[in-house]
């Protein structure tokens, strides 16, 4: 602020309301519509005020489900993308670490060959090789189970840059303490790398949750099995009704639960968030 | 850690289902809203009608959904024992030979009581092969009728007891019906591509293909774009121009039946088997039916429509024991009790001859309900009547609703919109011809 | 930048690099050379008869008027979610940035939505959008404008292109944020006892110095166009109508899973790589660049 402008103060906050109106907008929408029954939207327009069926809506995703649209309960999908999320978020940042580590403090024949290999991967999405990968996992025997669901997705390169680029920058004299007091490689990692990059990790395990959560196609594609659903591909089935309205009431019900965890996440870890994204550059 | 997981569910099942050792079966449907509470509710009475067989109803979204999934599955040898495929995928499915268990050889091998007269020559027409095997096992045969809104025609004026029959009735009824205000608009229609493309040719007795609509084999081609159909979508063009038609949607038409229930359209066509969805939703208003509307200065018209709707294929590569299920399973479903049963809630053909006996009161009770019915089985099946079967014609149907879309946009015209379609769906079928040498 | 001290061992950093290696190889090398090797085949939809084609499959593509214009789509889709999506964020952040009490406020309620999964993104502005039941073609109702992306090739692509982009504001927004911040307010101090008005500070100084950070928010965006939207598709319009919103990522998965043409799908991956692989190399050296100073 360098000089007092009422005026264009008044328009700042006008700007800053009107984007955050936009943002919320259809996520009001969307809330609305999961209060209210059926027959609501049925005369063609639908409400701006959440009315009297919230609790009976969520209850019945959660607890039963829309066996008829192909989605179990809620809690159930729910649980499937935590295990999802979570082993996608961990698994990432374990290799990760490692590779970066290995990268950086140590020389051997073909590590720039290695990290090549690892760079290839670099953002390049799974739909990309869609067909193929899903053969791969196929043969594998990894269809309907957690290990399909996460172990394709966490070869990524983008961690591994983070950490190579977060040990290149800790000062060279740690290896050299680390050596004098005896220290071995594996020693040095856990007891100096790894306590130095804590926040590094936390903030990166809030993206890759964030991440992992996200998913679409891939447990679109590689779950049969309603026992391994997860919700976000989970709305997709329920969006398709055949000869008939989609409960849309219901569908904005899971659509609100979809959201309501990653963005819990963004919500009250914001500063390692923030850290975690502008570190990662994707 | 999912080796944990696996344990612990392998164990949680293991104790639920210790009472006995059931073969189960897998089955994958397309059935979603009340057409899947419906079928789970059937496969729920073979479950209990006996203790050795459980089939296992998944629902797995649209019909080219379904059959794409099971094909990724078969791929990935995850297959399901039975996968319901609709009408347009049989030409894909007959091809694969060494894919597929033949359902004469299932009944034969299980020895079980199967007799293929016994089904409408109309529906087992489109699913035998070239020495008359019946390959795949009939169950919810539909075909395209019109649902008219009786509230709105008494606003408009009109006699409510009186469906439009022709085209011309049709233009008529929906514009009095707009200049009355009693809707906004005249009609929409789900399933462009088999209801007002392939059902409209059969129904005006136009051929669509060479080689018997595909019948004959492998080298057909697509014949679509002749005078008929190229006056019929010029003709939607025109009244989706003027506001009397509007349009729902590729494939099903998913935004169809929302216009018609909240009355701003006051017909549609769509399948017989919508009854259900239809009856369910329209809760403020009395609903009529009718049959599809013709061209009075076509030749030939009308003569009688096609079915959609599915059949179940037998995937091969599973144990012996699920296709002992499978048989068993079968012959639950074809019995009179369970089809009429199905065909009266669903509004799906009664697909043998008894089951149709068996509905006769449930006709009488419900007026229109017999309407699909009676069209299908207007006139004695011609050549350009009896159904079609092409190859890669999941990916045509695709090609007719972009090349419609195309045309409603205004970037081509009814004529381009057709040639382009027979252009790019002869591509497929060259394709498909290549891929099965 | 190279580390002055190091260890010596050998077998060690190959032990630690195994399963990063093992994953790599498994699932990214592996299926990208099957999708070489598929793209050279012409296969039946079960797999189970297959012929050697040489370069067929890529002719057809060339060929095809489907194919050149999922091309073009996916330009028009790139470049409008990228100018919509940055154009807004940085009115946001240039906005955020002179408000001094109520930014951290401002900020928490903007970021959010980049938690959202795109399919849930798509969802909502369907939802909102549905020609029959949703509230924005009831208001546009009331200004005469029938909105019905159904039909409407133009309406369709603006509604994916919305959805796509009200996902990317919050990143572009932080980035913007964050890029404001590292401007020295002296600069702008200087500027302002020139007689400069807050209008042509911005254009003469700010938007300058932001460059590079607009630069490095734009590949990202093509990028995330390009290759993260597919559930977006998928949710909404599913290439339609008329493939007006077929873009390459969905066509590739469109026309091997729902088309089973896996000869064509696997040289349309093989393009999509290619694509990538320029586009991570143009990211990376900006990266590189960064790390630098």
């Amino acid at each position: 602020m360098i000089e007092h402008r009422p005026f264009l103060n008044f328009l700042t906050h006008l700007v800053l309301i009107f984007g955050v109106a936009l943002v919320v907008l259809p996520v009001w929408v969307a809330f609305v519509a999961s209060t209210h029954t059926a027959t609501d939207f049925s005369s063609g327009i639908i409400p701006m005020w959440p009315g009297p069926y919230l609790v009976e809506n969520y209850t019945q995703m959660l607890d039963t489900g829309v066996s008829t649209s192909g989605t179990p309960p809620v809690g159930r999908m729910m649980l499937n993308s935590l295990i999802m999320a979570l082993a996608i978020a961990l698994g990432k940042i374990a290799i990760s670490v490692t590779s970066a580590f290995a990268i950086v403090y140590f020389r051997f024949p073909l590590r720039n060959f290695a990290f090549w290999c690892i760079f290839v991967t670099l953002m390049l999405p799974v739909e990309v090789r869609i067909v193929p990968t899903f053969k791969v996992v196929a043969d594998l025997g990894m269809l309907n189970s957690y290990a399909g669901l996460s172990i394709p997705l966490i070869a990524s390169a983008t961690a591994t840059f983070l950490f190579r680029q977060v040990f290149l920058t800790m000062p060279d004299e740690l290896v050299e303490a680390a050596r004098i007091d005896g220290a071995g490689p594996m020693k040095f990692f856990r007891d100096i790398l790894l306590p130095l990059s804590r926040t590094n990790i936390a903030a990166l395990f809030v993206i890759l949750f964030i991440y992992g959560w996200n998913q679409y196609l891939w447990p679109l594609l590689i779950t049969t099995d309603a026992q391994y659903y997860t919700i976000v591909a989970g709305i997709k089935r329920m969006a398709d009704a055949v000869d008939g309205l989609p409960q849309w009431h219901l569908v904005m019900a899971t659509a609100v639960m979809a959201m309501l965890p990653p963005v819990a996440v963004v919500i009250f870890m914001q500063r390692l968030f923030v850290k975690g994204l502008i570190e990662t550059e994707k | 850690m999912t080796r944990i997981f696996t344990a612990s569910a392998t164990a949680l099942l293991a104790s639920l289902t210790a009472a006995n050792a059931q073969t189960e079966i897998q089955w994958w449907h397309a059935m979603g809203g009340e057409l899947g509470a419906k079928l789970e509710e059937i496969v729920q009475g073979f479950n209990d009608s006996q203790d050795e067989y459980t089939v296992v109803p998944s629902y797995k979204g649209t019909y080219p959904e379904t059959m794409t999934a099971a094909i990724a599955a078969f791929r990935a040898n995850e297959q399901p024992a039975i996968v319901q495929v609709f009408e347009v995928g049989t030409g894909t499915m007959m091809a694969a030979e060494g894919a597929i268990v033949p359902v004469y050889q299932l009944m034969e091998e299980q020895e079980q009581n199967f007799d293929p007269s016994a089904y409408l020559s109309a529906v087992v027409g489109y699913y035998t092969d070239t020495d008359g095997n019946m390959l795949s096992m009939p169950f919810n045969s539909s075909t395209p009728i019109l649902y008219y809104n009786k509230d709105v025609f008494e606003k408009a004026g009109l006699d409510p007891e009186q469906p439009p029959e022709t085209w011309a009735q049709m233009e008529e009824f929906s514009k009095q019906i707009m200049e009355s205000g009693a809707a906004e608009c005249g009609f929409t229609t789900g399933w462009v591509s088999w209801i007002q493309t392939e059902n409209f040719s059969a129904w005006h007795n136009q051929p669509i293909g060479t080689e018997q609509n595909g019948f004959g084999g492998p080298s057909a081609r697509l014949t679509l774009n002749g005078p008929a159909q190229v006056q019929h979508w010029g003709n939607l063009k025109r009244l989706a121009d003027e506001g009397v038609f509007k349009y729902g949607g590729p494939v099903g038409g998913d935004n169809a039946p929302p216009m018609f229930y909240t009355q701003e359209c006051a017909m549609i066509m769509n399948s017989s088997a919508s009854r259900a969805g239809v009856l369910a939703n329209a809760t403020d208003f009395e609903v009529g039916f009718g049959m599809l509307p013709y061209y009075e200065d076509i030749e030939g018209a009308p003569q009688n429509s096609i079915i959609g709707g599915a059949t179940l294929w037998v995937l091969s590569g599973r144990p012996d024991e699920e296709y002992k299920a499978a048989a068993e399973f079968f012959t639950y479903l074809s019995s009179p009790e369970v089809q009429a049963d199905w065909a009266s809630f669903s509004g799906y053909l009664p697909i043998t001859e008894a089951a149709g006996e068996e509905m006769a009161s449930f006709f009488e009770e419900n007026p229109g309900a017999d309407t699909g019915l009676r069209q299908i089985t207007l006139n004695e099946p011609t050549e350009n009547s009896k159904g079609l079967r092409f190859g890669n014609y999941v990916q045509i149907r695709g090609i007719i609703d972009e090349e419609f879309e195309a045309m409603l946009s205004g970037s081509k015209t009814a004529q381009e919109a057709l040639d382009s379609l027979v252009e790019r769906g002869n591509a497929q079928l060259e394709e498909f011809e290549a891929q099965s040498q | 930048m190279m580390k002055r001290t190091i260890f010596s061992n050998q077998l060690l950093p190959w032990l630690l690099l195994a399963p990063q290696l093992a994953i790599t190889f498994i699932f990214f090398i592996w299926p990208a050379a099957q999708a070489v090797w598929q793209s050279f085949l012409r296969e039946d939809a079960f797999g189970i008869r297959s012929t050697f084609v040489w370069f067929e499959n890529y002719e057809r593509l060339w060929q095809s008027a489907e194919y050149l214009n999922s091309i073009q789509v996916t330009v028009v889709f790139a470049v409008a979610v990228t100018v919509l999506s940055m154009g807004l964020s940085l009115l946001l952040a240039v906005a955020v940035d002179r408000t001094i009490r109520s930014a951290r406020a401002y900020t928490t309620l903007l970021v959010w939505p980049y938690a959202v999964a795109p399919a849930v993104a798509g969802i909502l502005w369907w939802f909102i959008f549905n020609p029959t039941i949703g509230i924005l073609p009831y208001v546009l109702e009331q200004f005469g404008y029938d909105w019905n992306h159904i039909t409407n090739p133009d309406q369709a692509m603006a509604l994916v292109v919305i959805a796509s982009a009200w996902k990317q504001i919050s990143y572009n927004f932080l980035f913007f944020v964050a890029g404001l911040q590292a401007i020295p307010g002296s600069l702008r101090e200087a500027a302002a006892i020139d007689g400069a008005g807050p209008v042509k500070r911005f254009f003469t100084i700010t938007f300058p110095l932001l460059s590079p950070t607009t630069f490095f928010l734009m590949v990202v965006n093509i990028v995330y166009a390009m290759f993260e939207t597919f559930a977006v598709i998928d949710s909404t319009t599913e290439g339609g109508p008329a493939q007006a919103t077929n873009i390459m990522v969905y066509k590739v998965y469109f026309d091997g899973f729902v088309g089973q043409n896996m000869g064509s799908s696997g040289a349309q991956s093989v393009i999509l790589m290619m694509i990538v692989i320029a586009l991570t190399v143009i990211q990376f050296r900006w990266i590189e660049k960064k790390v630098e100073y």
